[in-house]
C-alpha cells in the first residue's frame, strides 16, 4: 500500500451461500480521486458499497483506510462503534434513492443540519447558516429552507441528499446510482454541480452507476465488473475508448446513441 | 387482605424487579427491562410505577400518591387505597412527611429531602422513539451515543415556533451519559430533577423497562447554545394561595368564559393557606 492511498481494498468477497456478492475484489482509492465502478444489474456493485459501509458483513478481504489522524484501520475488521463514528466524521453516502437517504419528516434546513449536531455542533444559527450556506452550493432556493423535502421535486431531493452528505466535509464519499431515476437535463445539472463539488473538496469517491455518460463526466479510473469479478479496470477514457475485454466492448457498444 | 401477599406482588417477582432497580440506579438514566406483570389495573394508569412501588415499599413507609400534582384524583385515590389495603401502611398528602411518594406527570413543589423516594409512572420511555421506529437501532444509538437526532427536534421546534415548542417530557441528559424522557412532567419540573437529594425511580409498565435517576445525578435538560433551556412563567397567580412560584392549572369557572389558575399542586397550596389538604 502506498502512503499516499486512502483505501486499499484486497480480496474483497461476499458469499450469499451458494451464490456470490462479489469475489476477490481488490483496488487502491487515492485522496481525491473519483472512481466508477459499472457492470450490469446483479453484478456486484453495489454490493462492494454495502460491505465497505458496513451495511452488509463481507466473507473475505480487508479494506486498510488511512483515517484523519493517519492512523490506518481496516473497515470490515474495526469494532461497529468506531466504524459508525469514522462513517459520521469521515464518510458520506449518497443514496440513489433520496427518500433512503433523507428524513422526509423534517424540513430541509433540519436535514442538512443534522450531520452537524450528530457531530457535537449546538449552536442553533451557526447550524442554520451553515444550511443555507450549502443549500446555496446546491443552487437550492435559500427561502426552501423551512420546507419538507417532499415538497420538493426528484432533482431538489438528490441535490438535498447531496448537501448533507458534504455538509460535514468528508474524505470520502460512496454514491450509488446518485443521478438514476432523473430525468437528463437534471442529471446534466447534477452531474455539473458534483463535478464542481468533487473538484473544489478534493473528495475521494465511488460512484456506481451503470451509465457510461456519468462515469466519463466524473470518474478518473474505471472498474468494469460482471458476475461479482472485475473484468476490467484502467483509466476512464482508456476503458471507453479501447475496451479490451469482451463485456466491456459489449457494454460500450450497447450504449443507444441519441 | 390476608389472600395476598404484602404490597400484593409475590416476593419472587419484587425480587427481580429490585433486580433491576438496583442496576438502573447503578447506570443512570439506561432503560432496564424487566419482566412486568399484569396488575389489577389497565395499561397507562401507572402498571409501571405501581409495580416499583410495590417492590419498595415496606412496612414502615408513608405513602404519598399524586396524579397531575393532586392528591385527590381517581387515579392518586386508588393508587393509594390500593397500598393502603394491601399492605397497611401509612398514607399522607403532606410531601415533606412522606418517605415514598407516587406521581405522575409532576414533582411536588415543596423540595424533596435526602431519604425520600420518588416514583414515577412512565407511558414511553424511549426518548429516540418518535424519530427511530426500530428498537434495536435504538438501543444501538443509546449505546454508541448517537444522540445528534435529539437536536433535530430542537431544531425543527425552533424552526417552526422560533422556541423550543417542547412543553412536557422534555429530553434531558442524565449523569452527562444517557439521554432520558423525564416522563411526562412538565419541563416547569425539570430543573427538580437536577441534583435532587431523592432517588427517582421511573417504572414503565407497558413497556417494560425500569431507570433511575440516584440521588445528587447531574440531570441536564437538552439544548442550543443560542436558545438555552427555559421553564415557563405565568403573569397570573394562583387564585387560593397567590403562589407566583408554582406550575398553575388554567381552570375554567363557569360558561361565561371565566376562568382562574390554581396551583397544580394541591398539597403545597393548601400548606401555603394554612390547612391539611
Amino acid at each position: 500500500m502506498s502512503e499516499r492511498t486512502l483505501l486499499a481494498v484486497r480480496g474483497l468477497t461476499k458469499r450469499y451461500g451458494e451464490r456470490t456478492g462479489c469475489l476477490d475484489v481488490g483496488f487502491d482509492l487515492w485522496p481525491g480521486e473519483v472512481l466508477g465502478v459499472v457492470g450490469e444489474s446483479g453484478s456486484g456493485k453495489t454490493t462492494i458499497l454495502h460491505c465497505l459501509s458496513g451495511r452488509t458483513v463481507a466473507t473475505a478481504g480487508s479494506a486498510t483506510f488511512v483515517q484523519r489522524d493517519g492512523k490506518v484501520v481496516d473497515l470490515l475488521r474495526m469494532p461497529e462503534a468506531a466504524r459508525r463514528r469514522l462513517a459520521r466524521a469521515d464518510w458520506a453516502m449518497v443514496q440513489q434513492n433520496p427518500r433512503d437517504g433523507l428524513r422526509m419528516s423534517v424540513t430541509a434546513g433540519a436535514n442538512v443540519g443534522e450531520p452537524l449536531m450528530a457531530l457535537g455542533a449546538r449552536h442553533y444559527g451557526k447550524i442554520r447558516g451553515q444550511a443555507l450556506d450549502w443549500l446555496g452550493q446546491v443552487e437550492i432556493p435559500l427561502d426552501r429552507v423551512d420546507d419538507l423535502p417532499a415538497t420538493f421535486s426528484g432533482g431538489m431531493q438528490q441535490r438535498l441528499q447531496i448537501a448533507r452528505s458534504l455538509v460535514t466535509r468528508p474524505r470520502m464519499v460512496f454514491m450509488d446510482e446518485p443521478t438514476g431515476g432523473l430525468d437528463v437535463s437534471v442529471q446534466a445539472r447534477l452531474l455539473d454541480l458534483l463535478r464542481g463539488l468533487v473538484a473544489d473538496l478534493g473528495l475521494a469517491a465511488i460512484i456506481v452507476t451503470h451509465d457510461l455518460a456519468v462515469t466519463r463526466l466524473l470518474a478518473h479510473r474505471l472498474l468494469v465488473m460482471r458476475g461479482g469479478e472485475i473484468v476490467e479496470s484502467g483509466l476512464t477514457d482508456q476503458v471507453l475508448d479501447d475496451p479490451q475485454h469482451p463485456y466491456t466492448q459489449l457494454l460500450v457498444s450497447s450504449v443507444l446513441p441519441p | 387482605m390476608s389472600a395476598y401477599n404484602f404490597a400484593y406482588l409475590d416476593e419472587q417477582t419484587k425480587r427481580m424487579i429490585r433486580r433491576a432497580i438496583l442496576k438502573a440506579i447503578a447506570i443512570p438514566g439506561y432503560q432496564v427491562p424487566f419482566g412486568s406483570r399484569e396488575m389489577p389495573l389497565s395499561y397507562g394508569w401507572g402498571t409501571g410505577g405501581v409495580q416499583v412501588t410495590a417492590s419498595v415499599i415496606g412496612p414502615d413507609d408513608v405513602l404519598k400518591v399524586i396524579d397531575q400534582g393532586a392528591d385527590d384524583t381517581t387515579n392518586a385515590v386508588s393508587i393509594r387505597h390500593f397500598f393502603a389495603r394491601t399492605t397497611g401502611v401509612r398514607t399522607t398528602t403532606r410531601t415533606d412527611e412522606a418517605t415514598l411518594i407516587q406521581t405522575r406527570h409532576r414533582i411536588p413543589e415543596t423540595p424533596l429531602r435526602p431519604g425520600q423516594i420518588m416514583v414515577f409512572q412512565v407511558p414511553i420511555p424511549e426518548p429516540l422513539r418518535w424519530l427511530e421506529p426500530r428498537e434495536t437501532e435504538t438501543r444501538t444509538m443509546h449505546a454508541l451515543e448517537e444522540y445528534g437526532v435529539m437536536h433535530v427536534r430542537l431544531y425543527e421546534d425552533i424552526t417552526q415556533h422560533g422556541r423550543v415548542a417542547t412543553a412536557y417530557d422534555y429530553p434531558v441528559r442524565v449523569n452527562g451519559r444517557y439521554i432520558m424522557r423525564p416522563s411526562p412532567i412538565p419541563k416547569f419540573d425539570n430543573p427538580k430533577l437536577d441534583r435532587s437529594p431523592a432517588l427517582m425511580l421511573f417504572g414503565a409498565g407497558r413497556e417494560k423497562r425500569i431507570y433511575a435517576v440516584p440521588p445528587w445525578t447531574p440531570v441536564k435538560s437538552l439544548d442550543f447554545e443560542d436558545h438555552p433551556f427555559t421553564v415557563e412563567r405565568w403573569v397570573e397567580a394562583c387564585a387560593f394561595c397567590a403562589s407566583r412560584e408554582s406550575f398553575l392549572d388554567e381552570v375554567i369557572v363557569d360558561d361565561k368564559g371565566g376562568r382562574i389558575f390554581v396551583c397544580s399542586d394541591t398539597d403545597y397550596c393548601a400548606r401555603r393557606r394554612g390547612q391539611e389538604a
